[in-house]
């Protein structure tokens, strides 16, 4: 178990500003979530707490050392690579063992390591095969065993679960999870997803062309997100946002409901256009514009299929949203700012 | 009617391919029927020279493996092989691997540099080359061709190996350092062992490039127990002022057919290196 | 090995490794193939011979007397002519080798081993399999003409003697070392364009056949300009191959009858290694840079056009 900070961190590509002053810290044990959209410097900052690239500027700290410096076979983190990077030439069990090899831990020893790490993913039987023989799911948990084989005090991970299939990727999103609480290590996590980041994560880290956004817990991120793109990234589908005045007022699609349904004292209430309506079966997704704002005020309606009120695309409804369910921002810095309508 | 266009298509396929095995191959039966001919046989202007008129012989082959210095070339050609593809495996490999890996704007134009000095012929250098080795006292020594070969060799070999690297995926090697091996270590335990193909490549053209080469061997080696089987055999076979066929075709087929059978299997790297990227 | 050091040694410095790793086959190819070069310059701007390899500035000397050479200047002729008639007739033929080539049959190991022979075994050795094709009494190819009644009667088409002479004679000597570079070229040019004709996605021609296109109508039309830059690979290291050859004329000719078939690159090496004159025979071998470095020019477009698709 390992505290990871990053001070400072910039990484430049030729003239491309891949990641801007970034600093973060994740504590010890912590499931840390990198989530952003694809291209934002997620794997660049995975890559550079792994010591596989070399900063521009800033500063990676393990334990509270200084390990800009170190190269990455002697900073004791574990990554498993977006593509698992499973040495084709080896079995499974070599693929396991190539750590330890290279730590020169005794052969007799690393062969129980091996076994244990591989009955941890339940891929005990699969250790003669090579990686081309493997299903995805079954090289994803090779590659798992191969970053737990050797203790490490951070995990690093690099979208393991995206090369999965739908199914698969939220059973083995639990199990990574049940395991990383098993063995506490420190883990940070990369995705673009925000499902998975909002499920896994202890708190998660936003992060948008290369620099951070927000952090926080899911719940605090989900429901107050620091700013219109942190807003816009989180939740299917995400916050609606409408322009008032210097400000745009943001509510989640679940609190936007009819009025019927929310208590009259607080609440702050729109004629809703209704253009479109989806039936998802557990819920309707309504799409539509505020009544006299036209085109610019576009926002979706989230109602549970609990709610048997009938809407109609081509007709205005009244909807309301619980005042304390408002956020607001302002409109030139997306910045959010506390206080209450106008 | 289909089956007899078919049929008619397939018959003009053949027809076409038979015309270019012919083509090509004749030189090669030529040479079976005079390693084979005996010589009452093979001069006589009057018989069927495609055929066996009088039951074949073994002696043209006897006189080239007991009468000429045919095995001593056969030897020295191995040699000279076997030492060029190890200097083309030491120079070439760290070359290519470090231009495809970790040189960034300049590794493109340093690449195609390296793969232009190929075109350089080495009709041009040998006289120029050859001073060189006068100079090192190296006249007739097969230390001589040993240092010239790879001029060609090298270029060609670290331009193929680079397609070769580029090839295997950078996060192989990038687990690798995380799990415990510096960037040199990645290298030498990760990527080597992935490039075997090419590295076999390397060897294989190192030693037929080698092998096929005239103008060098005849430009520094005059003296006969030095010289490889490109030269030796059309040099030396020949008595007098007169060309001993039998001998000379038994050693020319011999020569070749080996090397051409390898070769073969290899053909289509070896091709690859010269598409350019022009073939995805 | 590893575990042992805690800072990163020069072997992980991907920077300093990069230079090290790459710097022996550059100082090798610097050594060998550019000094050499520059020697070659050199010598053909003096008086050197290789007797006195001391030499002093001669200017230009070298390449006026050899453009004033007759043999010089048929040399150069020749080099352009075997260059470019061979390899015309190599782009076409390695076409329909190609073509057939990629279709399936039974054997076809065995047919691309033979076919391929002319490249893949020592050209030194083919060119004395032809030597003794081309011989001035047991010529095979005399012996079918004799006895198809061509040859060796008086008023016979190909001449009352009973042989040709193949390579006793200007014209002729030319067509058979032409032939030769055309048999030697051919599976190279042959294997170049199948690997662009197996590029093609199948796809593009399920779809042209769909729209009615089907045998010389296709070629002409999908797999022709597809291939296009391919073929002109094939035929720019042909004419590499060809234009600085020299093992083909030795051996065959050895430049006659009377130079008739002499090149840049034999003619180099009978002035300047047997004729012992450095400079001469250095001034003659820079005549074929300047066609080196077009044809360089031009694979460096194609590469980088290649690039960019
Ligand atoms: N080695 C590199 N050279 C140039 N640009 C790079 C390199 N690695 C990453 N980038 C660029 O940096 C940006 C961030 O990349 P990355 O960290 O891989 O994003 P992601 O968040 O999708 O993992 C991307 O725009 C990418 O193109
Ligand atoms: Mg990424």
């Amino acid at each position: 178990m390992a505290r990871v900070e990053v001070r400072g961190l910039s990484k430049r590509f030729g003239g491309f500003q891949a990641l801007d002053e970034v600093g973060l810290t994740a504590r010890e044990g912590e499931f840390l979530v990198l989530l952003g959209p694809s291209g934002c410097g997620k794997t660049t900052l995975l890559r550079l707490i792994a010591g596989i690239e070399e900063p521009s500027r800033g500063e990676v700290l393990i334990d509270g050392r200084v390990v800009n410096d170190v190269p990455p076979r002697l900073r004791n983190v574990a990554m498993v690579f977006q593509s698992y990077a499973l040495y084709p030439h080896m079995t499974v069990r070599e693929n396991i063992g190539f750590p330890l090899k290279m730590h020169h831990i005794p052969k007799a020893a690393a062969a129980g390591k091996v076994e244990e790490a591989a009955g941890m993913f339940g891929i005990g039987g699969l250790l003669d095969r090579r990686p081309r023989e493997l299903s995805g799911g079954e090289r994803q948990r090779v590659a798992l065993a191969r970053a737990v084989v050797r203790n490490p005090s951070v995990f690093l991970l690099d979208e393991p679960l995206s090369n999965l299939d739908a199914k698969l990727r939220v059973s083995a999103r639990e199990e990574l999870r049940r395991f990383q609480r098993r063995i506490g290590v420190t883990t940070i996590y990369v995705t673009h997803d925000q499902v998975e980041a909002m499920g896994l994560g202890d708190r998660i880290v936003v992060m948008n062309r290369g620099s951070i956004r927000q952090v926080g817990e899911p719940r605090e991120i989900y429901e107050r997100p620091a700013d219109t793109f942190v807003a816009g990234f989180i939740g299917s589908p995400p916050m609606n946002l409408v322009e008032q005045g210097d400000r745009l007022v943001g509510f989640r699609p679940e609190r936007f409901l009819p009025a019927a349904l929310t208590p009259k004292a607080d609440a702050v209430a729109w004629s809703f256009d209704v253009t479109w309506v989806e039936d998802l079966g557990a819920e309707r997704l309504v799409y539509g514009t505020l009544g006299g704002k036209a085109s610019e005020g576009r926002v979706v309606s989230r109602i549970p299929a609990s709610v048997p009120i009938a809407i109609e695309a081509g007709r205005a409804y009244p909807f309301s949203v619980d005042r304390v369910d408002l956020r607001w921002f302002d409109r030139a810095t997306g910045l959010r700012t506390e206080g209450g309508a106008p | 009617m289909a089956g007899i266009r078919k049929t008619a298509r397939r018959a003009t396929l053949y027809g076409r391919l038979s015309a270019f095995v012919v083509f090509s191959a004749f030189p090669f039966y030529w040479m079976v029927i005079a390693t084979f001919k005996r010589d009452h046989d093979l001069y006589a202007p009057a018989n069927n020279p495609f055929v066996f008129n009088e039951p074949p012989t073994l002696d043209h082959l006897r006189t080239l493996l007991f009468d000429t210095h045919f095995l001593t070339y056969l030897g020295n050609t191995f040699r000279v092989g076997l030492a060029v593809s190890a200097i083309t495996l030491l120079l070439a490999v760290p070359a290519a691997y470090s231009l495809a890996r970790w040189a960034k704007r300049w590794g493109e134009a340093l690449g195609i540099g390296i793969f232009l000095t190929y075109l350089v012929p080495s009709t041009i250098l040998f006289l120029p080359l050859s001073r060189f080795t006068a100079g090192w006292g190296l006249q007739n020594s097969l230390w001589s061709l040993i240092l010239v070969y790879p001029t060609f060799t090298v270029p060609f070999c670290t331009w193929l190996l680079m397609g070769f690297f580029k090839a295997i995926p950078r996060d192989i090697e990038e687990q690798a350092m995380v799990d415990g091996l510096s960037r040199l270590g990645a290298l030498v335990r990760v990527v080597l062992p992935l490039s075997i193909s090419g590295l076999l490549t390397v060897v294989v053209f190192s030693f037929t490039l080698s092998m096929h080469e005239f103008i060098y061997a005849l430009t520094f080696i005059s003296d006969s127990a030095a010289k490889t089987v490109s030269i030796g055999v059309p040099t030396e076979l020949v008595r007098g002022d007169v060309f001993q066929w039998g001998p000379l075709m038994a050693g020319a087929l011999i020569a070749s057919i080996p090397v051409a059978v390898v070769y073969t299997f290899f053909l289509d790297r070896f091709v690859s290196g010269f598409t350019m990227g022009a073939v995805k | 090995m590893t575990g042992q050091d805690d800072g990163g040694g020069i072997r992980d410095r991907a920077g300093t490794l990069a230079v090290l790793m790459i710097a022996p086959a550059i100082a090798y190819i610097v050594a060998m193939i550019g000094v050499p070069l520059l020697l070659a310059i050199n010598y053909s701007l003096s008086d050197a011979t290789t007797g006195d390899p001391v030499h002093h500035y001669a200017g230009l000397v070298n390449y006026r007397s050899a453009l004033a050479d007759p043999v010089f200047r048929l040399a150069l002729k020749n080099t352009f002519v075997f260059a470019l008639v061979s390899q015309s007739i190599v782009i076409v033929l390695s076409r329909v080798l190609a073509s057939a080539l990629s279709m399936p049959f039974r054997g076809k190991w065995a047919v691309r081993f033979l076919i391929m022979l002319p490249w893949t075994a020592p050209i030194a050795l083919g060119a004395i399999g032809w030597l003794w094709m081309y011989d001035s009494i047991y010529s095979p190819f005399d012996w079918l003409y004799r006895r198809a009644g061509l040859l060796g009667k008086p008023g016979d088409p190909f001449g009352p003697m009973t042989n040709i002479y193949w390579l006793g004679r200007p014209t002729l000597a030319m067509a058979s070392v032409v032939i030769v570079h055309v048999w030697r070229l051919l599976p190279l040019a042959t294997v170049i364009q199948l690997a662009g004709l197996s590029a093609i996605p199948g796809e593009i021609l399920e779809a042209a056949e769909i729209d009615g296109a089907r045998g010389w109508r296709k070629a002409a039309w999908i797999t022709i300009p597809l291939t296009l830059p391919i073929i002109g690979i094939a035929f720019l290291f042909g004419i590499i191959f060809t234009f600085t050859d020299m093992t083909i004329v030795y051996i065959l000719t050895r430049g006659g009858p009377v130079n008739a078939t002499q090149v840049l690159a034999t003619w180099t090496f009978f002035k300047g290694i047997e004729g012992g004159d450095l400079a001469q025979g250095a001034a003659i071998s820079l005549f074929m840079v300047p066609v080196l470095a077009g044809i360089a020019a031009l694979l460096l477009r194609m590469a980088r056009r290649a690039e960019v698709t």
